[in-house]
This record gives C-alpha cells, sequence and structure tokens, in this order.
C-alpha cells in the first residue's frame, strides 16, 4: 500500500513537469511530434529507474553523516554530504553513458528507439532534480526509492506525451503569430498543470 | 620566411591588437540576450529553475546571482581548457566545472542566506543540469576566447536575471501583496490598506502554473514588439 501511495504521489500529486518544472528544456524541446515524445520518455522512466536506487546507495553508505560507519568506527562522525552534488551528477552521467552501451549491446531495437535521447539526458534536470529530492524525503527502504523513481518517470512521460499530443493537434490551429511554437506550449503547460492540481491531496 | 610572410605577421598581429576590450561585437555579447536572444524566452534553455523559483522576488534575485557566478566562471574556464578537452568526454568535463562551482554557492549560501537557502532547495543543486550553462558552454565556450566568453556569461545570466525579477515581480505583487518582504498592499491578517477596502490575494499566482502563464504573456508581448522573431511553426 506504501509503495501503491508513493508511486501515485510521484507520478500526479508531485507531477516532475507540472509541480515542479523539472526537465521542462527538453520537454519543450521534443514534444512537437508525439513518436519523438514518446521515445525521451521511456528513456527517462529508464534512466531514473536505474539510477535513482544507486544514488540511493550512495546516499545511505558514503554520503550521509555517519554512513560511513561500516568502514570502521572511527568513520562514524565523517560527514561527506557537501559532495552530493558531484557524486550524483558523476553517477549520471556514467549511468547514462553505461547503459548506452548495454543497451546498443544487447537490443539493438531499443537503441534505435532511444539511442539519440539517451546523451541528452545526463543534463536533463528531471533525473538530477530526482535524486535531490530522494535525498530530501529521506525514503526508509530501497524498493520505496526506486518506486518514486519510476513513479516520477511515469509523470514526466504522461506530461510529455500529453503535450506533444495537442501540439500536433493545433498545428494547423490559426494561432495569434507572436504566441506560435514556444508561447503557445507555455500556455498550454500552464492549463495542463491547472487540470493537475486536481489531484492535489490525492491519497490511496 | 620571406618579407612578404613577415609583412603578413605584422599586419596580423597590428589588425588582432587593434579590436578593443569593448568593441562593437563585444557589446552586442551582452545587449543581445537581453531581448532578442533572450535565453528563457527565444532560446528556451534554464526554464526549470526560472518557473519555480519566482514566488518570491528575493529568492528569485539570490538565484540570478547564483547563475551569474557559476555562469561566468564556469565559460572562462571551460573557455581556457577548450583545446585540452577530448570531444568524446566534453559533457562530463563541463559538469565537472559545473559541479565544483555549485558546490561553493551551495556552501555559501548556507553559511550566509540560510532562509533562501531553505527556499531554494534543491534549485541550487539544479544549477548543475540548468540548460543555460551546459547550453552556453557548449555554444560558446567551447569555440571561443575567454573574453568574449565572460561576456557572454554576463549578458545570458543577466538575461536570465531578468526575466525572474519580472515574473517574481507579479507572482509575489499579486500572490502575497509584498515585494521583497516589505507589504505593498497593507497587512492581509489585520486588514489594513487595501485589504481594508476588501481587496484580496489572487492565491493561484503563488501556484506553479501561473509562472507559465506569466512566461506566455511576456513573450507573446517580447514577439508583438518585434515580430522578425515570430516562429513559422
Amino acid at each position: 500500500m506504501d509503495l501503491v501511495n508513493i508511486f501515485i504521489r510521484s507520478a500526479f500529486v508531485d507531477n516532475m513537469i507540472f509541480a515542479f518544472f523539472f526537465g521542462m528544456c527538453s520537454y519543450l524541446a521534443v514534444s512537437k511530434t508525439v513518436k519523438t515524445a514518446f521515445g525521451l520518455g521511456m528513456a527517462v522512466i529508464f534512466v531514473l529507474v536505474v539510477t535513482i536506487p544507486i544514488n540511493y546507495l550512495i546516499e545511505n553508505y558514503v554520503l550521509k553523516e555517519g554512513a560511513l560507519s561500516w568502514l570502521g568506527s572511527e568513520f562514524s562522525d565523517v560527514n561527506l554530504s557537501y559532495l552530493t552534488f558531484i557524486m550524483f551528477i558523476a553517477v549520471i552521467a556514467s549511468t547514462v553513458q553505461l547503459v548506452e552501451m548495454i543497451v546498443e549491446k544487447i537490443s539493438p531495437a531499443l537503441y534505435g528507439a532511444l539511442g539519440i535521447f539517451l546523451p541528452l539526458i545526463a543534463v536533463n534536470c528531471a533525473i538530477l532534480g530526482g535524486a535531490l529530492f530522494m535525498q530530501e524525503k529521506q525514503f526508509a527502504t530501497i524498493g520505496q526509492a526506486t518506486v518514486y523513481g519510476l513513479g516520477s518517470g511515469v509523470g514526466w512521460f504522461i506530461a510529455v506525451v500529453l503535450i506533444a499530443a495537442i501540439r500536433e493537434r493545433i498545428r494547423y490551429a490559426n494561432i495569434p503569430g507572436p504566441l506560435r511554437g514556444v508561447g503557445m506550449a507555455f500556455l498550454i503547460t500552464g492549463l495542463m498543470g491547472l487540470a493537475f492540481l486536481g489531484f492535489m491531496g490525492f491519497e490511496i | 620566411m620571406s618579407e612578404q610572410t613577415v609583412a603578413i605577421e605584422e599586419k596580423k598581429k597590428v589588425v588582432k591588437e587593434r579590436e578593443p576590450l569593448f568593441s562593437k561585437k563585444n557589446k552586442k555579447l551582452i545587449t543581445d540576450p537581453l531581448d532578442e536572444n533572450n535565453p528563457i524566452t527565444i532560446q528556451v534553455l534554464g526554464i526549470c529553475s526560472a518557473l519555480a523559483v519566482t514566488v518570491q522576488m528575493k529568492a528569485a534575485v539570490v538565484m540570478s546571482v547564483a547563475v551569474l557566478f557559476v555562469l561566468i566562471l564556469a565559460n572562462v574556464s571551460v573557455s581556457l581548457i577548450r583545446n585540452l578537452i577530448p570531444n568524446r568526454i566534453r559533457i562530463i568535463v563541463q559538469l565537472v566545472v559545473v559541479a565544483a562551482l555549485v558546490i561553493i554557492v551551495d556552501q555559501v549560501l548556507k553559511a550566509y542566506l540560510f532562509d533562501v537557502s531553505k527556499e531554494l532547495s534543491v534549485f541550487v543543486g539544479l544549477i548543475i543540469t540548468n540548460c543555460i550553462i551546459m547550453g552556453r558552454l557548449e555554444a560558446f565556450a567551447l569555440g571561443n576566447k575567454p573574453w568574449p566568453s565572460a561576456l557572454d556569461a554576463i549578458g545570458n545570466s543577466l538575461g536570465y536575471g531578468m526575466v525572474l525579477v519580472i515574473v517574481s515581480f507579479f507572482k509575489e505583487l499579486f500572490g502575497s501583496g509584498k515585494l521583497f518582504g516589505f507589504e505593498i498592499f497593507g497587512n492581509a491578517t489585520e486588514q489594513t490598506g487595501l485589504y481594508a477596502m476588501g481587496y484580496m490575494d489572487n492565491g493561484l499566482m503563488l501556484l506553479p502554473p501561473s509562472s507559465l502563464i506569466i512566461v506566455a504573456v511576456y513573450i507573446w508581448i517580447q514577439k508583438l514588439r518585434n515580430p522578425s522573431l515570430i516562429e513559422t511553426h
């Protein structure tokens, strides 16, 4: 039940795009067609599910105050939390590189679909943002952290596919010139965000 | 070396030395991002933080200063080592440079501006993946000398800060009736000033979607004034 709750919360209530604007740059850049939006959305889910548990382990066994006590009692008061950013971004960048290589070897079809998006993802705020929120929320188990990553990714995926579908539909609409393109995308996202506010306080 | 090449070499030198520190081209590097090449509204970079930290003007200003600091130092240092970076691992090199600078910012904020640092929470860390930083490093610093890179950094972070301040001005003024924490419309709980006449704060302004709509209106006005920026699908 707890896991279901975390999933629903991270996917809908605290949606990455509509509540925190994480990964807006790539969100606006790839949402011109549903096909590319689908590809990047899948890649984000995939990378979040892989990197959040790794960062959870690093946070709890290396960075947190007293996390190094498994090395011996003399390390029990070491606090490395100021290294958080550089560790997380290193994990994310290298994981993305590694995932790219593994996917290329194991499943060329998947690589064909995700390939061009994977390098983009290292600098997507949604991934680092997810890791930093995971650190802030202090999850009790690695399972909860993984479900949080999955939920956040699914939320991002839903948002990007929805807006791509809307932008495809309005391509031939008669929009006032100055709003064409980015301006309209901002307005649509704002209205979708209002709709997503309806999930506020939603719990199972 | 023949006389001719020496002459050409000398001519090159003279031409090189003649470019002043603030030539027309260099000035353009600063003024362009403020309007027709604004990082947020035209280049569409660095939107996450721009939208999320604009509930209060104080946080928006601190965030702009932090981005200014990180972007200038990152642009200059990447520009200095641009010929040493192997092309294949350049993104990781850039990320490490930026991450180190952001750690400095984070520690300084925690030490001297703890309340703002609490409010910005994860968004200080997200400067690392702020697309403005990566975008300018990739597009400018990797191919230009340190001085123009510094100017480019100043211009772009000012353009970024300008949008942040404008958005947060409207959000804070209409959302909570304050500017920089000072009560402009009077006190809402004690019913003074405008509130005595039945004015009420617009709660929607404090919620995330309103920043998107304000930025959209900003883009609309900007492109209305300068039709050459209008996109044709």
